[in-house]
């Protein structure tokens, strides 16, 4: 079986550099061969790369999920352009600045045919330090390409003071406290910052894990959207905790965007790795706790109105 | 035949080298055209082969043929015909657009979407443009009289494209894959997003046929020649549903046929025996009577060589076929 074609989605409010940051990623000199979605022509200037135009079209799955959507025009286009296998090296996808980022990653979980050949690298999202904080105000799209990105290119920054730029700072961190934030002026960021993060692999979410256990320090707070973390010093109990973690999933799932956790099993050497897109769950027995080595539990949900304290009590019950 | 060791064809199987993915299958008489992933059209005849650049620097997502033309659609925008002598000829040409759907009718006429947008083509060169409400991505012309099935996110549209009246919309909840007509014209089946087909018949009632149970999608379908039966991919074995009632296959079990640890990717049915060419995920390709469950061994498993294309001749003497790794052949069937 060949390796899976690493995608990259590319998110952003309008105005906020998308364009800058994936001419720049085009143009350097990195030896690789990209095929790009884009959704309107013309502002690519870049030629001999493969560039295909995507119609944003959001399907729904029969299978009784409201938040079960996918991108039809993702899973056609990837379809053809498996066709070109050896062609290039990996996919960007561009969406525009007022799309959804979960229909795009959910694709990647809900179509066999596009998760045998490629796998989701990471959501990236560029944001004006300029205007970002007024666009989390007024539109929803902004909040959810913050919430949804494991990288956020924290762009412009020449056009703010430095206390403008905590400030806003601070309120990317209210609503995802996980990604990592990279200040830039136009986009100047090391192309191996933004790609091939493999922000979706199991395993790499343990390789991250003194960021990821790392208890937020925010002051900030967005009434609407908010991640909640929450750590057990300990094991958890697999009989309590799965049906546990399936159900809140499944009647929060329209609500939660994002969800990460390692957890410790009784008798069990590896750590369970999971991660999830509303309602879907990708989870693993993954790496193993070295020798004493502290077994501890520890969940992160980022969503729109979470009952924090239902979540937080939900899990401590789940303690082995 | 005898039982006992599996009969083999293997024999009989020319191969030929067409060196890129192998995206769709025509004849043209006595020669097989293969359109390419890097979007060449190698033509093979009499074990020879000769390629041509159909859409150079692209690659052909789409093809269809009537016997006479192999019509392909590329990520380069353009409908191109290539015939049996080689020769090509662009019939449509749209800016950066990816040409992805596309039919042929018997008549002459052609059809090709882009996103929401089909046109069609007639015989004699009037061209007509339908927009339906999500990207087409089947398009199939009925078997007789110019009438084209458009496959879409909740359903199937039918459109008369030189008649002024409004096209027939049939609706069903999903998004729609490939369509087909059946060879009689009295059902259309789509394949679905969720694994599944879903048909409507058209004569009397309208009615609606679910067929589910799927592992995995249905990306090829194929008609006896007397549309008797509809093969289907998409499981480790070819589905086969009963379509020579009224009512077509509701409440019917579907046959079963070449059960092999490995996913159909392809099924041919043989243009006038019940004979279904079976290609699989793993590179293996079994010849099954109907009759009585027999296989005949084309081509064994070959690794990252899954089959992508087949196609019969009009003759049923000879059949193509092509993978994703760019191995292709033709067997030809012992006299």
């Amino acid at each position: 079986m060949t390796d899976k074609i690493p995608v990259t989605v590319l998110t952003g409010y309008l105005g906020a550099g998308k364009t800058t940051l994936l001419n720049r990623i085009l143009t350097e000199q990195h030896g690789k061969k990209y095929a790009v979605i884009v959704n309107e022509f013309g502002e690519i200037g870049i030629d001999n790369e493969l560039v295909v135009g995507a119609d944003e079209e959001v399907f729904e799955m029969n299978n009784g999920c409201i938040c079960c959507t996918v991108r039809g025009d993702l899973i056609r286009i990837l379809d053809g352009l498996m066709k070109r296998k050896g062609k290039f090296d990996a996919i960007i996808v561009e969406t525009t600045g007022l799309a959804d980022p979960a229909p795009v990653a959910q694709t990647f979980f809900m179509d066999q045919d596009v998760s045998d050949t490629a796998r989701l690298d990471a959501v990236v999202t560029v944001a004006d330090a300029k205007w970002l904080s007024d666009r989390l105000k007024d539109a929803p799209e902004a909040k959810n390409q913050i919430a949804f990105a494991d990288v956020i290119i924290l762009n412009k920054i020449d056009l703010v003071s430095e206390t403008e730029l905590e400030e806003v700072e601070a309120r990317i961190r209210a609503i995802n406290p996980y990604a990592k934030v990279h200040r830039t002026q136009n986009c100047a960021i090391p192309i191996s910052e933004v790609l091939d993060r493999k922000a979706f692999d199991l395993d790499r979410i343990i390789a991250l894990e003194p960021d990821f256990l790392e208890e937020g320090h925010h002051h900030h707070h967005d009434e609407e959207m908010q991640s909640v973390s929450v750590a057990i010093d300990g094991e958890v109990d697999p009989q309590k905790f799965m049906p546990w973690i399936s159900n809140l999933t499944q009647v929060e799932g329209p609500n939660i965007l994002r969800c990460k956790g390692i957890v410790a099993f009784p008798d069990e050497p590896k750590r369970f790795v999971f991660q999830g897109v509303h309602m879907i769950l990708d989870g693993d027995v993954q790496g193993e706790w070295k020798p004493g080595e502290k077994h501890t539990s520890k969940v992160v949900f980022i969503g729109r109105d979470l009952d924090a304290q239902a979540i937080r009590e939900g899990f401590l019950a789940c303690a082995a | 035949m005898t039982t006992g060791t599996a009969p083999s064809l293997t024999q009989n199987v020319a191969p030929l080298d067409a060196g890129a993915h192998v995206t769709a299958i025509g004849w043209l008489k006595g020669t097989a055209a293969f359109g390419l992933g890097d979007g060449g059209v190698l033509l093979g005849r009499d074990g020879e082969s000769h390629r041509v650049e159909a859409h150079p620097d692209a690659g052909v997502l789409v093809a269809a043929s009537d016997g006479e033309r192999f019509v392909t659609g590329g990520d380069d925008g353009r409908v191109v015909v290539t015939g049996a002598d080689g020769s090509t000829k662009t019939l449509a040409e749209t800016k950066g657009a990816w040409i992805d759907s596309l039919a042929l009718s018997a008549g002459g006429a052609f059809a090709y979407g882009i996103g929401k947008r089909v046109t069609a083509r007639d015989d004699k060169g009037r061209e007509k443009s339908l927009e339906v409400p999500s990207a087409a991505r089947g398009l199939a012309f009925a078997p007789k009289g110019y009438r084209l099935a458009i496959s879409h996110y909740n359903g199937a549209t039918l459109w008369f494209p030189n008649v002024e009246a409004k096209p027939e919309f049939l609706e069903w909840k999903g998004s729609h894959l490939d369509v087909t007509w059946s060879p009689d014209a009295r059902f259309v089946v789509t394949s679905m997003q969720e694994n599944a087909l879903h048909g409507w018949r058209l004569i009397p009632d309208k009615g609606h046929m679910r067929m589910s149970g799927y592992p995995s999608k249905t990306r090829s379908l194929s008609w006896s020649g007397d549309g008797k039966w509809l093969a289907t991919s998409g499981a480790e074995a070819a589905i086969i549903w009963p379509f020579e009632s009224k009512e077509g296959p509701m409440g019917k079990v579907p046959r079963e046929c070449g059960v092999r640890p490995a996913k159909v990717s392809r099924v041919a049915f043989h243009p006038n025996t019940y004979v279904l060419a079976v290609g699989y995920e793993d590179g293996c390709i079994l010849l099954i009577r109907l009759n009585d469950a027999s296989e005949l061994l084309v081509r064994p498993g070959v690794e990252d060589s899954g089959i992508t294309a087949m196609a019969w001749d009009k003759g049923g003497k000879r059949l193509a076929f092509g993978c994703e790794d760019g191995q292709a052949g033709i067997l030809t069937l012992p006299a």
